[in-house]
């Protein structure tokens, strides 16, 4: 069997608590919800932290609390209680399916909305045993100099692979982050999912080593936005996304008023689809213009062997999988 | 009803017991089984209790309450665990090894190389091209050069890093092509020239000449990819070398016996000082028949330090133990005549055997030998060549060697219905060869029941409303298959019994079956419990079975070639009909009856004369027995006829019975992804009588499964050679990225039992557990051309070569085409 390496454990009870563990080991955690990216990845000496902090004892970032202002997601939500909730289940239909869409029901018991959010990005030629990337010669995510992908690539393009992200980001939502200052104060600020992200491999979130992820905030003006999610994986379940695409739309089939995009498993961050205003703004939804979303999506996205399967077909794929997810928002035939 | 007297006296020994020496072929005189009046088929007792039954499997409760006792559930005090070192080269000559590092580790105590034991090994004694640990040279990323044994596995792990090993890298060679463009490259110093490991060229009737004179031919190129086995359970060991010097081996194995003869050979110890045991195995599916590096050493090792030592395969290594089905390259040219008679066919095939012989001969000789039935192919001629490759051995997965060429066959034929404008359930029909017959290359047929195969499929598919018939994305195909219950020939050349059984019957109402069998999850241990409750009259829980221990079994050759049920269910139906003629015996003397008239059924033994006087328990039945004849104990042996053609290579792909096989896919496809969904597959299959319904509809769904992932998922690559990639290195070596199926992806299956009941099985039994495999994944490409109007003639159909397909030809002309010939009304 895989071992795990050795490594010190710590379980704070609050964020004060993991924050003040995290400051006292500068550099030397890793930080551990459900465990069902990082468990794997450990065993495959992908992080090798000195010391766990878990999270789980923390109750204050639990629990989804929903009103006018907005929807609050703890980050130790697991994406069954995500998927599960009433109050999600009937604005956000985009989001209980991306959630519904992540590996396995045993897996999305554990699996929590931050660490989804912190999800490491993926690769196939970093996702593997230590064995396995030592005969490979590694990569420059990991042990190694020289990217797989692109060859002659100074960045690591592996891929962001959050099956809800997207999602989070068509909706506007923001993602707050406690933090420790010199003196052992705690703040905390929020900034929008999509600005969360990076287009660094390595490390594709903007999260700073002593930080924690504390909740997922919709805010109330995406009540009223159609959401869907549709994800390109060769089997019905287990699978992380060959390409993600989360759709949000403002209006209806016979008139369209804001339409977002946003497209993933390509590089290390989602892509929020650019110049779709000026296509349908006002517009009623027909093959012409699904056809034309599809065109921008396919201008725009740019599918790599990060992933498995063929790149041209993942890319020929992009319109497809947009034009689908579009018509799933506004509840039309695809 | 049979009174169960064998014609031969009991205790007789039959003609041919004598064992001659350096005989290499099976002759005329080899040991015979006893011949029964009323035959094998016949129920002993009246009408079958147990038989014919939906019974529970003897091990599923243990099983599915955590009970069970798999080899990595077994800790013996002071063990020690152990990993291997495996090479990063896909071909390199080992410099030199310097383990002084690894050694001085603490925790670690001993390391092994294969300097400690150089004897060159192989499942097939013609072949034997492997070594435990390689000595001068490593030829696939992942083979095994060193054992590392310390208190536990991390400290092995951390060990392994410290093991310095100098390579010289030498050119490797990944593909077919590249094999045999380059035999200075030479992969297997034991192949005879270059990189050929094997070559077969077998032609029967007048090939050239048949087509020729055919109506239609068609010609074609398929690609067959391979699969891995992915057995739940990774191969695990434990090796006890005790104070005596006698060395015990608990392992994952499908082959005791071979594993058995192995480790006595390799670690020079004689035959009877080595005891192998099988605990629970959780799977196997050809993927644990030939023993592997792990058993050595940890034997090795164990032998070193002197405690015991236990080695787990990672998933990953269960990838590079491999032994899976081989890929495969194969050429087809098939005639038909107007009324859609085949005239002949002529395959042209290449096998990418990897780095070692493994059972290749076999597949070798299979991926020719098993295509002479279910249809009469007057004239045929194939011509097999496998190479070797730096890449991990393949050998035998359920359905051995003759699955890929089933599936460009069975493509073969749907092409030439299409183009004589026949329906391919009636062109299967018109070509039936018949039962009690023979095939074009000498193989024996006896029961065969293909044609209530494919009635039975036509029947449950709707296949006459929707071959077709359906709207473009969806489709219907068929194929059909034949495969053995055993084969005649042990792999090693002997005389003696290729399977036993050991029967003892106890004072206190309870049986014991021992044998060498191996229950790998397909329930030959629950066969062999049904078998001695049918003819002894016991309730399924009075039976003990003890198997696949070297010390207390005897000899069965293990599960491989779907031999179980058949073998070892004979040898125990002889060892209970011994032992129940007995008790019949006695009995009869005792009442005054004749031993024909007694029934042993339900607990009960009485005499059908007069059951309300004449009846005792079975129980007292066994006392009176004990009292009469001494301690209750019989055999059983399996031996089968001298079977096959006249000509090298002849006996390879006979058997004493083959089992026959038909499925009908449905699909829906997504022209637009190139997605393909399969929602039905009916399988029907032959399987002689289902000695237990349930397990035999377990095979067949679980077979059809298996095919169904390889046909849509399962990708088995090596990374190639292009800059910056490791050469020959497994593209995914788990579960995440070798996909099977999952439980939503699985279509309904539709399990179809036809029972010609074999005049030669055990009540008529024959093969269930491999057979139904092989037309899934050409049922399912002729169902994507009746979907779609394209041909998928490579292997994996993946949504992008699917995709590819639907680009690069004019696939709905096809489909309007092929539809116009066959869609009218019939």
């Amino acid at each position: 069997m895989l071992t795990l390496p050795a490594f010190a454990w710590s379980r704070p009870q609050s964020v004060e608590d993991a924050l003040a563990v995290l400051a006292a080991h500068p550099g030397e955690c890793l930080i551990v919800a459900g465990g069902t990216d990082a468990v794997p990845n450990l065993k495959h000496r992908l992080h090798e932290p000195r010391r766990l902090v878990h999270l789980g004892g923390i109750g204050e970032l639990r629990g989804i609390r929903a009103g006018d202002a907005g929807l609050e997601v703890g980050a130790l939500v697991t994406l069954t209680e995500l998927a599960s909730h009433p109050h999600v289940r009937e604005h956000f239909p985009g989001v209980v399916t991306a959630a519904a869409h992540v590996a396995s029901p045993q897996i999305r018991n554990m699996g929590t909305v931050g660490g989804n959010l912190c999800l490491d990005t993926r690769c196939t030629y970093y996702n593997q045993t230590f064995f396995w990337r030592e005969a490979l010669g590694f990569c420059l995510k990991k042990d190694g100099t020289r990217c797989h992908v692109v060859p002659q690539g100074k960045r690591c393009v592996a891929a962001h692979s959050s099956d809800v992200a997207p999602v989070w980001i068509a909706l506007g939502a923001e993602v707050e982050i406690a933090s420790r200052d010199a003196d052992g104060a705690v703040s905390r600020r929020s900034i929008p999912v999509e600005a969360f992200f990076v287009g660094d491999g390595v490390h594709n979130n903007v999260l700073a080593p002593g930080e924690l992820v504390t909740r997922v905030l919709v805010p109330g003006a995406a009540y009223g936005l159609r959401t869907s999610y549709r994800k390109l994986r060769p089997r019905a379940a287990i699978d992380f996304p060959m390409l993600s695409v989360a759709v949000a739309v403002r209006g209806d089939a016979a008139r369209i008023e804001e339409l977002r995009v946003v497209v993933s498993a390509l590089g290390a961050k989602p892509r929020t689809l650019g110049g779709l205003d000026a296509i349908v703004a006002g517009r009623a939804h027909d093959a012409a213009l699904a056809e034309a979303v599809g065109a921008v999506a396919h201008k725009q996205c740019h599918p790599l062997s990060n992933v498995p399967y063929d790149t041209d077909w993942r890319h020929d794929m992009v319109p497809v999988f947009v034009k689908r997810a579009l018509a799933d928002a506004l509840g039309v035939p695809a | 009803m049979s009174d169960g007297k064998p014609t031969q006296a009991p205790g007789t020994p039959p003609a041919g017991m004598a064992i001659p020496g350096n005989r290499t072929m099976p002759k005329e005189d080899r040991l015979t089984p006893p011949v029964w009046e009323g035959g094998r088929a016949a129920p002993p007792n009246g009408d079958f209790r147990m038989i014919g039954k939906r019974n529970r499997k003897v091990e599923g409760l243990a099983k599915v309450t955590g009970r069970a006792v798999y080899a990595d559930d077994l800790v013996l005090p002071r063990m020690l665990h152990a990993k291997l070192l495996r090479s990063i080269h896909a071909h390199a000559r080992i410099v030199s090894i310097d383990a002084s590092a690894a050694l001085a580790l603490p925790g670690v105590h001993a390391v092994v190389t294969g300097a400690d034991m150089p004897t060159h090994f192989g499942i097939i004694p013609w072949t034997e091209d492997e070594q435990a640990l390689c000595t001068d040279k490593v030829r696939y990323v992942g083979d095994a050069i060193a054992a590392v044994a310390a208190d536990d596995e991390r400290t092995c792990e951390e060990a392994l890093k410290l093991v310095r090993v100098e390579y010289e890298p030498l050119p490797a060679v990944t593909d077919i092509e590249t094999a045999l463009a380059h035999p200075e490259w030479q992969v297997n110093e034991k192949a005879g020239e270059g990189n050929i490991s094997k070559h077969v060229r077998l032609e029967f009737g007048d090939v050239d000449g048949a087509l020729a004179a055919s109506d239609h031919v068609v010609e074609g190129d398929y690609w067959y990819e391979g699969s891995t086995h992915a057995p739940l359970e990774p191969h695990c060991c434990v090796a006890e070398f005790d104070s005596t010097g006698f060395l015990t081996v608990w392992s994952s194995t499908q082959v005791a016996h071979y594993l058995h003869r192995d480790l006595a050979k390799v670690l020079n110890l004689p035959t009877q000082r080595v005891r192998v045991i099988q605990p629970v195995v959780g799977g196997g599916f050809g993927g644990k028949s030939e023993p592997f590096s792990l058993e050595f050493a940890a034997a090795k090792l164990s032998m070193v330090t002197g405690r015991p030592v236990k080695i787990l395969y990672t998933r990953e290594e269960v990838f590079y133990a491999h032994r899976g089905r081989h890929p495969m390259r194969l050429r087809y040219r098939t005639g038909m005549t107007a009324d859609g008679a085949i005239t002949g066919t002529d395959a042209l095939v290449q096998l990418d055997g990897g780095a070692y012989s493994s059972f290749g001969l076999v597949t070798t000789y299979y991926s020719g030998q098993l295509l002479t039935a279910p249809y009469a192919l007057p004239a045929y001629r194939f011509d097999s060549t496998r190479v070797f490759t730096n890449k991990p051995a393949c050998g035998p997965k359920r359905g051995h060697g003759s699955v890929q060429p089933r599936f460009a066959f069975e493509c073969q034929l749907d092409k030439l219905c299409e183009k004589a404008g026949l329906d391919p359930i009636e062109v299967r029909r018109r070509n039936f060869i018949g039962e009690r017959t023979k095939t074009v290359n000498g193989m024996r047929v006896t029961s065969n029941g293909f044609l209530e195969c494919l009635d039975a499929v036509e029947r449950e598919s709707g296949w006459a409303a929707k071959f077709r018939r359906m709207p473009y994305g969806r489709g219907i195909g068929v194929a059909g298959s034949m495969y053995i219950s055993g084969t005649n020939y042990c792999i090693y050349p002997n005389e003696m019994p290729q399977s036993a059984v050991q029967l003892r019957l106890d004072r206190s109402g309870r049986a014991t079956v021992m044998s060498g069998c191996s229950d790998i999850g397909q329930g030959v241990e629950s066969v062999l419990a049904y078998i001695v409750c049918e003819e002894l009259g016991l309730d399924l829980r009075d039976v003990r079975v003890v198997a696949a221990d070297t010390d207390l079994t005897p000899v069965d050759l293990g599960a491989y070639s779907s031999r179980e049920t058949f073998m070892v269910g004979n040898a125990c139906l002889d060892a209970a009909r011994h032992l129940r003629l007995k008790i019949a015996q006695t009995l009869a003397e005792r009442w005054g009856v004749a031993a024909g008239e007694i029934v042993l059924a339900n607990g009960v033994a009485c005499a059908s004369s007069d059951p309300g006087r004449f009846a005792i328990s079975v129980k007292e039945a066994f006392q009176w027995a004990e009292a009469r004849h001494g301690t209750l104990g019989s055999v059983g042996w399996y031996q089968s006829p001298k079977l096959g053609g006249e000509y090298r290579g002849g006996t390879i792909g006979a058997s004493p019975a083959y089992s026959f096989t038909a499925h009908v896919a449905e699909v829906e496809c997504d022209p637009e992804t190139g997605f393909v969904a399969v929602k039905h597959i009916w399988v029907a299959h032959d399987c002689g009588r289902a000695l237990n319904p349930v397990t035999v509809e377990g095979q067949m769904e679980g077979s059809a499964y298996m095919g169904f992932g390889e046909a849509l998922l399962e990708t088995q690559r090596y990374k190639d050679a292009a800059p910056g990639h490791a050469f020959g290195l497994h593209h995914g070596p788990s579960l995440l990225d070798y996909r099977m199926p999952t439980s939503l992806d699985t279509p309904e299956l539709h399990a179809l039992i036809v029972e010609s009941v074999d005049p030669e099985g055990p009540y008529g039994a024959k093969e269930a557990g491999e057979g139904p495999l092989h037309p899934s994944i050409p049922a399912i490409a002729n169902a994507i051309h009746d979907a779609l109007g394209v041909r998928c003639d490579a292997l994996p159909f993946d949504p992008p070569s699917v995709m590819r397909l639907l680009r690069a030809g004019e696939a709905r002309a096809n489909w309007e085409r092929a539809r116009a010939q066959v869609g009218g009304p019939r």
